[in-house]
């Protein structure tokens, strides 16, 4: 007798769809097994985590501003991907817009209409952040270059010019060295809700959420990606325009992570700063994949992810744990969920050997 | 030496094997011998079942039923691996090395034993190997340094260094100069000689009657006989009628109805047409042809001799190198809507297997069914309602996946998507290959019912297929007209099987 993995062919039933409990149960026994080796006990940190990420409603409102990046990256990786098309840029076009929106913030306040200067440096983002994926896109779309390679490369470019900025031409000459523009003037910043750090981002992000699964719901132009996405000769078949639909998407999908760029600045720091490429645009890449492509559940698994960070420095500061923990903790959960999808798309099957 | 060969106990005994894949029956109850120190050639369309039986036999798919014996033994294969250890090997059609490796490092990847990668002692081994079957591989050379036919034996080399006693190769003339196929059977010669068996997929006549021992001719996944080559040869050494039948199928003719046709106008034509194929050469030499109002026309010949480059020209996914395409005496470009086009692979360029059944029929219609930047997704589905309905195809809903469906229902909804498409010009690649009786006879009177509102290009290596079907028959090898015949030519069309493997009755 021998047990393997076989392909489904029919869809999942609904018991079948307890591979997703019992992934999650394996990540938290794996997890509890990482607190038992430090000495911790898991039960308690589990609850601290909880309690961190979710506990209360200050809590939650953190949660949700740490998941309003994760939203408009893994939405930006989720729509290219869809056309399987490989954004691992998404940090470096955070960046750029980030930079793109400040600059607007910073020089252009003294010209712009108070009540236009949000949306101007919000498109400012958005603009800087399509057109950095641009790059990548009209490489791969002209002359067939691989879009990981260079998409990945940009992002170092984009750091670099963010470091160079502040640190060099708009470093605040009022900021006794410290490396950073100067605070942006109170009409940049994002509106806040609740008394909390819950900014426009999020609004921004849920409707970006609500647009992209309409666009592909509903339209041409999103069914279009989708076969491109699902098979690409099918849509050479039906003569389906591949260059036009890889520059309109990419630039969609920089633009979405430059959004999520100048939120951050202009909605928490108020001023460009370190802190600003933390790796929103790499996560984004794990949140899109893990909600298989599909905006709302892009949107739950950003929270929980955010829950879990929020809640994992919780427990560090609690339990006066290394942060590593906390992040070895999050690769465990990933880990198994990730392979627990396995499941979706094949199924054990028990074979007994005829003799 | 002297080696002993033993005829009566076959190295390898495959019998009664069976292999399902969702809604195609690829191989049905075969059976099959192969001799110790023999070249037996599996000759057979594409689609008879070929590949598949072989990735059996080398481990890749395990039989739905069937037994395998090697050297008298029962034997079931889990893996590849396994399948080596038994002594069998297979070099697929798509070469499975690293680029960036040397040839010494591609041979012993993968192989069991120790970690230290002893490299001065495997490419002594293999220069050795190399030498004996003349070969002429340098072991330390990287992979994408080679050629295609010198690729394909460091492929061969990797099986004699894992002394493999049967050696499968899947059609490993199709990438090859004539030069090449040349220097390739010597080194299959020289192989057997030494007492191992080699398993030569593929579908040219020629090239099985230079160097096979025995043919075995697959048709539609099940053997159509066993033969010895000398049996079919010509007396000129030509390949005889005989084997171009068994491959192609007999000439009984399926009762379709079908009236004599009433042809008007031209509709489509082919002007001295030259295109390239994949590798630079010329696939279509300057092919002329004209298909009219109200008739099938049917391009016969055995896969590769340039159709399927001729029907991506036709339809625009292929550049044109010289000539002139014609459609309703206006150049090609504007009337491409009006032509539906049912590819060869349905599977992966004539629908999306993992979209559902509504999102496929969309796939050439989208822009009849759009308002503004809509999709008019409730038309659509009614529209795939009816073609459920119309054709007779056995879907649970259709919001299945289009992988949920059999072959020959996935083709049926293919064929209403064209005709929903009101074409006046419908070109049918390959429209039944790979299905099961029944499908294929609905399929040929859908396309007989289309004759009557436009033209129909028919392209098939089937030979009972046109001549149930087509009216007048082009028939292709090498790029080139054979000749073009009227169904109504009974003479002539005694001689298409001879056509098709390039060989013109002297009068």
């Amino acid at each position: 007798m021998r047990v393997r993995l076989k392909r489904r062919l029919r869809p999942l039933t609904w018991a079948g769809h307890l591979f997703v409990p019992a992934s999650i149960i394996a990540a938290l026994a794996l997890g509890a097994l990482l607190f038992g080796v430090v000495g911790i006990n898991p039960a308690r940190a589990y609850l601290e985590m909880l309690i961190g990420g979710f506990g209360s409603f200050y809590n939650f409102s953190e949660t949700l501003v740490r998941a309003t990046p994760l939203i408009l990256c893994g939405l930006s990786v989720g729509l290219a991907s869809k056309m399987l098309i490989w954004n691992i840029g998404a940090e470096g076009q955070l960046v750029m817009g980030g930079i793109a929106g400040s600059g607007v913030a910073l020089f252009g306040s003294a010209y712009i209409p108070s009540a236009l200067l949000i949306p101007a440096i919000l498109i400012a983002g958005f603009v800087g952040g399509a057109v950095w994926a641009l790059i990548p896109a009209f490489l791969k779309a002209r002359l067939k270059v691989n879009e990981i390679i260079t998409s990945l490369m940009l992002n170092y470019v984009a750091i670099l010019y963010l470091e160079h900025l502040y640190f060099g031409p708009w470093r605040d000459p009022a900021g006794r060295g410290f490396p950073g523009t100067a605070m942006f003037p109170d009409g940049a910043w994002l509106t806040r809700f609740f008394g909390t750090r819950i900014h426009l981002g999020l609004i921004l992000g849920l409707a970006a959420a609500v647009l992209i699964w309409f666009l592909l719901s509903y339209t041409r132009w999103g069914y279009e990606i989708s076969v491109i996405g699902a098979n690409l000769q099918a849509a050479l078949y039906a003569r389906m325009n591949i260059t036009h639909n890889i520059l309109w998407v990419m630039a969609i999908s920089g633009g979405l992570a430059g959004l999520a760029g100048i939120c951050e600045t202009a909605g928490i720091h108020y001023r460009l700063q370190q802190g600003l490429a933390v790796g929103n645009g790499y996560l984004g890449i794990i949140v899109a994949w893990l909600g298989r492509l599909q905006p709302g559940a892009i949107v739950i698994i950003s929270i929980l992810l955010g829950g879990l960070m929020v809640g994992g420095d919780q427990v560090q500061i609690a339990l006066h744990v290394p942060s590593s923990i906390s992040l070895a903790l999050q690769g465990a959960i990933l880990f198994c969920v990730l392979a627990g999808q396995v499941f979706r798309e094949y199924e054990w099957v028990i074979e007994t050997e005829k003799v | 030496m002297s080696l002993s060969i033993d005829k009566t106990h076959p190295t390898i005994l495959m019998k009664g094997i069976c292999k399902r894949f969702p809604g195609v029956v690829a191989n049905q109850e075969i059976d099959l011998r192969i001799l110790k120190g023999e070249i037996h050639s599996l000759l057979g369309e594409n689609g008879a079942g070929k590949t598949t039986l072989m990735n059996l036999l080398s481990g890749v798919y395990q039989p739905d039923a069937g037994e395998i014996f090697v050297n008298g033994k029962r034997v079931s294969f889990r893996s590849p691996r396994d399948a080596l250890d038994h002594g069998i090997g297979m070099i697929h059609q798509h070469f499975q090395l690293v680029d960036n490796f040397t040839v010494a490092e591609n041979i012993v990847l993968g192989m069991p034993g120790p970690v230290r990668f002893d490299a001065a002692a495997i490419e002594k081994t293999v220069s050795e190997l190399s030498n004996r079957y003349g070969l002429s591989i340098d072991s330390r050379a990287r992979i994408w340094e080679l050629s295609v036919g010198e690729q394909q034996r460091v492929e061969i080399l990797r099986m004699l260094y894992r002394n493999v006693d049967v050696l499968i190769m899947d059609e490993p003339t199709a990438v090859l100069s004539p030069q090449e196929i040349e220097r390739l059977f010597i080194i299959m010669r020289r192989i057997r000689d030494e007492g191992r068996s080699i398993i030569f997929i593929t579908h040219k006549l020629e090239e099985v009657l230079e160097v096979s021992d025995y043919i075995t001719v697959l048709r539609r996944g099940k053997v159509m006989s066993t033969v010895r080559p000398e049996k079919l040869k010509g007396k000129d050494g030509a390949v005889s009628r005989e084997l171009a039948r068994m491959m192609v199928g007999r000439e009984v003719i399926l009762e379709v109805g079908k009236d004599p046709c009433n042809t008007k106008g031209r509709l489509l034509g082919v002007e001295k047409l030259s295109v390239r194929g994949d590798r630079g050469e010329l696939a279509v030499k300057e092919i002329s042809f004209s298909v009219k109002v109200g008739e099938i026309f049917a391009i016969l010949g055995v896969a590769g001799n340039g159709q399927r480059e001729l029907v991506e020209a036709l339809t625009g996914l292929r550049p044109i190198e010289s000539g002139r395409v014609l459609l309703e005496d206006d150049d090609m470009g504007a009337g491409l809507e009006r032509v539906a086009y049912i590819p060869e692979d349905r599977n992966r360029r004539g629908c999306v297997l993992d979209m559902p059944l509504v999102e496929n029929f969309a796939l050439t219609q989208r822009r009849q069914f759009t308002r503004g930047p809509f999709m008019r997704w409730k038309d659509i589905a009614r529209e795939v309602r009816r073609s459920v309905a119309d054709f007779n195809i056995a879907a649970a809903g259709i919001d299945m996946k289009a992988r949920q469906l059999s072959g020959g229902n996935l083709q049926k909804l293919i064929l209403a998507r064209a005709f929903s498409q009101k074409p006046f010009l419908l070109i049918a690649e390959q429209p039944t290959r790979g299905l099961d009786i029944g499908a294929t006879e609905d399929i040929w009177k859908a396309i007989l019912r289309q004759r009557e509102k436009g033209g129909i290009l028919l392209i098939s290596g089937d030979l009972k297929e046109v001549l149930s079907l087509a009216d007048n028959i082009l028939v292709i090898f090498r790029g080139q007209v054979m000749d073009i015949i009227s169904c109504e030519d009974e003479e002539k069309i005694g001689d298409v099987g001879l056509l098709m493997a390039g060989v013109r009755r002297k009068q």
